[in-house]
């Protein structure tokens, strides 16, 4: 029962970290119908921006953790967004009456990009952080088993949920969310009634790079390590988790990142370690086979 | 260029230029200030720490803003995205010579191994890139003929280097045999894999491939009784000549044929054998183009509800071409494993698929001359530029997005379906309606 708790706190915690990617994945699915493959680098470009903005930041002497660790997350999520908005701008906004394949090849290549652009400036090697937030709480403590539950756990947690809220709020409330939208209904009528598209398409990537950076640094927190590699698992499995709570869905990508977090965790820790990523993966097959709308999404029909 | 005008029409271009040029030098500044301008590394203490790198910043900036700075002075302020034509007679000395490049090609690849009998390197390289023409030909015919984006093309390339190094290692059969059973069974896999995806639209599939592949080499690299894991298969069986061993034995290929031994003929005959393999594909690939079959890939391509409409069975026509494309996959994978002699799960890594997929988009879906020029100038352009070697993967990831930005059908050629209703070519790529 302890190991289970144990599992289930490390499962939500991982779980919050694909749903924050998972966000950025299910805005731009939402308003232009593609996959943008990139999104899973963005998030690494995040994680780097973030380590190399708090090691500057110690270095010129910003030593207290609080503060550094929210100027990193404005530092972050601003430049990561401009690595968004650039994506956007260069690969996909050409492409966006070419034939059907085209913005998904052109993501692809950008992916590839991103990834070797990072290997290449900052080295193939893994990067590791001490541990910035320490201590934790023992929730339950019997003789053989100890749940513990971290700060970072919280910190990861309170802060996907937090953002959850203002994002929601930000599509169900606000003038860009009303935009963005009348985007996702209809590209064409939402251009007609004035809405500046160009701007809305633009905005939603900013939106899901910054979200994408605040997942990277939740992981750098957490795991302590950042390497040029982790885009493309995490992108995949964040993918699946926006399908698997529906595409276009806020509250489903977080959903679908929870469970994909939580079937993860349980796999490896009841199964086998080596194939929680054949757990992951698999579940992306099962749930395009027999639930290719999601849990909370709603069945997509192809109007000609 | 009717862009270079625009810009001239308003009152004074060079600030205007001047101005777009320092924007981007910002956003340059922006992106790049601490991924280019701090390096990270361990110091002294072996902890992680910053070093500035702020001269090397600073030039990237420098082109940035010179770049954008030309860029707006010859092009205006028009959207980038040139839209896919080359200058008129470049385009039209392509049309001329056209018709000679495969036949050129083809009499080339065929004297090779004469010309450089001695260059043990030269055939290397020739079988390395035979075998990526192969294999872009198989992609090509889920990708640039069925319009189904594979990226998990790779996974039948392992399907079939693991048949055969299995089937070979354990009952010993000869490659003759082992070469049919792995692409039946490499497309087998394909039409496993393509049950799942029927119903999938272009960039659901393309994950789902994706996903699959990925799967394949964790498999290959977690099951440690069945495939040896990450330590692979080592001493597969070398092909023999139609079983005449390629050895220096009284009964081997040079004894039989009164020539001297040199381990060249092997070689010679895998640079041969890659070549009929790959001819077959092609050979393969033309005449299902001229079939019923053939004809629904390419419809399906353009449009596959009008497909469906008309009376095609997608689900058959979908699975047909997972399922030869995956064969041929298969193959090469064979070829691959008796080429090498050890196989691991390290050959059959996302970056192959993407370097399989690149070939073909730069290539030119669906043209069949176009993929073997990319495989040729990309595995050559390796070879040429193999002190850069870590740049050649930002340099593919940037070609693909340029081609599609620049030139979408292809770079060397673009192929469009093969029938035309009253030769109305133009209505031919309409702009497709991603989401209506």
């Amino acid at each position: 029962m302890e190991y289970f708790l144990q599992q289930l706190i490390n499962g939500l915690t991982l779980g919050s970290i694909y749903g924050l990617i998972a966000i950025g994945y299910t805005m731009v699915y939402g308003i232009i119908g593609m996959i943008n493959f990139a999104h899973g680098d963005v998030f690494m470009v995040g994680g780097f921006i973030a380590l190399i903005a708090f090691l500057a930041l110690v270095a010129i002497g910003v030593s207290a953790i609080p503060l550094a660790l929210f100027l990193v997350l404005l530092i972050a999520m601003g430049l990561t967004a401009l690595y968004g908005w650039t994506v956007e701008r260069f690969a996909y906004r050409p492409l966006r009456h070419s034939f059907r394949l085209a913005p998904l090849i052109s993501a692809i290549g950008m992916s590839i990009v991103l990834q070797n652009y990072v290997q290449i400036v900052q080295g193939a090697r893994v990067k590791p952080l001490p541990p910035l937030v320490e201590g934790g709480h023992t929730l339950i403590a019997s003789e053989d088993f100890a749940v513990q539950l971290s700060n970072v756990q919280i910190i990861v947690v309170t802060t996907t949920l937090l953002l959850l809220a203002i994002f929601s709020w930000l599509v169900a409330r606000t003038r860009l969310g009303r935009d963005m939208r009348a985007c996702e209904q209809d590209l064409k009528m939402a251009s007609l009634v004035g809405i500046n598209i160009d701007r809305t398409i633009s905005l939603t990537f900013v939106i899901g790079a910054s979200l994408a950076a605040v997942a990277g640094i939740m992981y750098l927190l957490y795991y302590g390590v950042v390497d040029f590699h982790i885009g493309f698992v995490a992108g995949v499995k964040a993918f699946t988790a926006a399908v698997l709570g529906g595409i276009g869905s806020l509250p489903g990508a977080v959903l679908g990142g929870l469970l994909i977090g939580l079937i993860e965790t349980f796999w490896s820790a009841y199964f086998s370690i080596e194939y929680k990523d054949v757990a992951a993966f698999s579940v992306l097959i099962i749930v395009l086979i027999f639930l290719p709308s999601g849990i909370l999404g709603r069945p997509e029909v192809e109007k000609v | 260029m009717p862009n270079a005008t625009a810009s001239t029409s308003q009152p004074l271009p060079i600030v205007a230029a001047l101005k777009d040029a320092t924007v981007a030098a910002l956003i340059a500044l922006g992106l790049f200030f601490f991924l280019i301008g701090l390096n990270t590394d361990q110091g002294p203490s072996g902890a992680l720490e910053v070093f500035p790198r702020f001269r090397l910043l600073a030039i990237v900036v420098a082109v940035v803003f010179a770049g954008a700075l030309a860029r707006a002075l010859i092009f205006g302020r028009a959207p980038i995205g040139v839209g896919g034509t080359l200058t008129p007679w470049l385009s039209q000395a392509g049309d001329r010579i056209g018709p000679y490049v495969g036949p050129a090609l083809l009499g080339f690849a065929l004297v090779v191994p004469v010309l450089f009998f001695h260059n043990r390197y030269v055939l290397d390289l020739g079988i390395l890139v035979l075998t990526y023409v192969m294999l872009g030909w198989g992609l090509n015919i889920v990708v640039g003929l069925a319009g189904l984006l594979d990226l998990g093309y790779v996974a039948f390339y392992a399907v079939g280097a693991y048949s055969y190094a299995l089937l070979a290692t354990h009952f010993e059969w000869s490659f003759w045999i082992c070469l049919p059973l792995a692409g039946i069974l490499a497309a087998f896999w394909g039409v496993l894999l393509g049950f799942p995806v029927l119903r999938l639209r272009g960039d659901y599939l393309a994950i789902v491939t994706l996903a699959f592949g990925e799967i394949i080499r964790l498999v290959l690299l977690n099951w440690q009784s069945f495939t040896g894991g990450p330590n692979g298969i080592s001493s597969i069986p070398r092909p023999s000549f139609f079983g005449l061993p390629f050895n220096d034995e009284p009964g081997g290929f040079a004894a039989t044929f009164g020539l001297e031994f040199t381990a060249t003929h092997r070689v010679v005959f895998l640079f041969y054998l890659i070549l009929a393999l790959a001819l077959l594909t092609n050979w393969v690939t033309i005449r299902m183009r001229a079939l019923p079959v053939g004809r629904a890939w390419e419809a399906m391509r353009e449009d596959e509800i009008a497909c469906r409409s008309l009376g095609i069975n997608t689900t058959n026509t979908k699975l047909t071409a997972f399922a030869v494309g995956a064969m041929f996959g298969g193959f090469a994978g064979s070829f691959f494993a008796t080429r090498q002699g050890f196989i691991s799960p390290e050959s059959f890594v996302f970056g192959e698929s993407a370097l399989i997929l690149a070939i073909v988009v730069l290539g030119g879906m669906g043209s069949q001359i176009g993929v073997a020029t990319a495989a040729l100038v990309m595995l050559g352009g390796f070879e040429l530029f193999r002190e850069f070697e870590q740049y050649r993967m930002l340099l593919f990831g940037a070609a693909m997005v340029t081609i599609m930005i620049w030139r979408p059908r292809g770079l060397v050629a673009s192929r469009t379906p093969v029938l035309y209703l009253n030769g109305r070519k133009g209505a031919a790529a309409p702009a497709a309606q991603r989401k209506s």
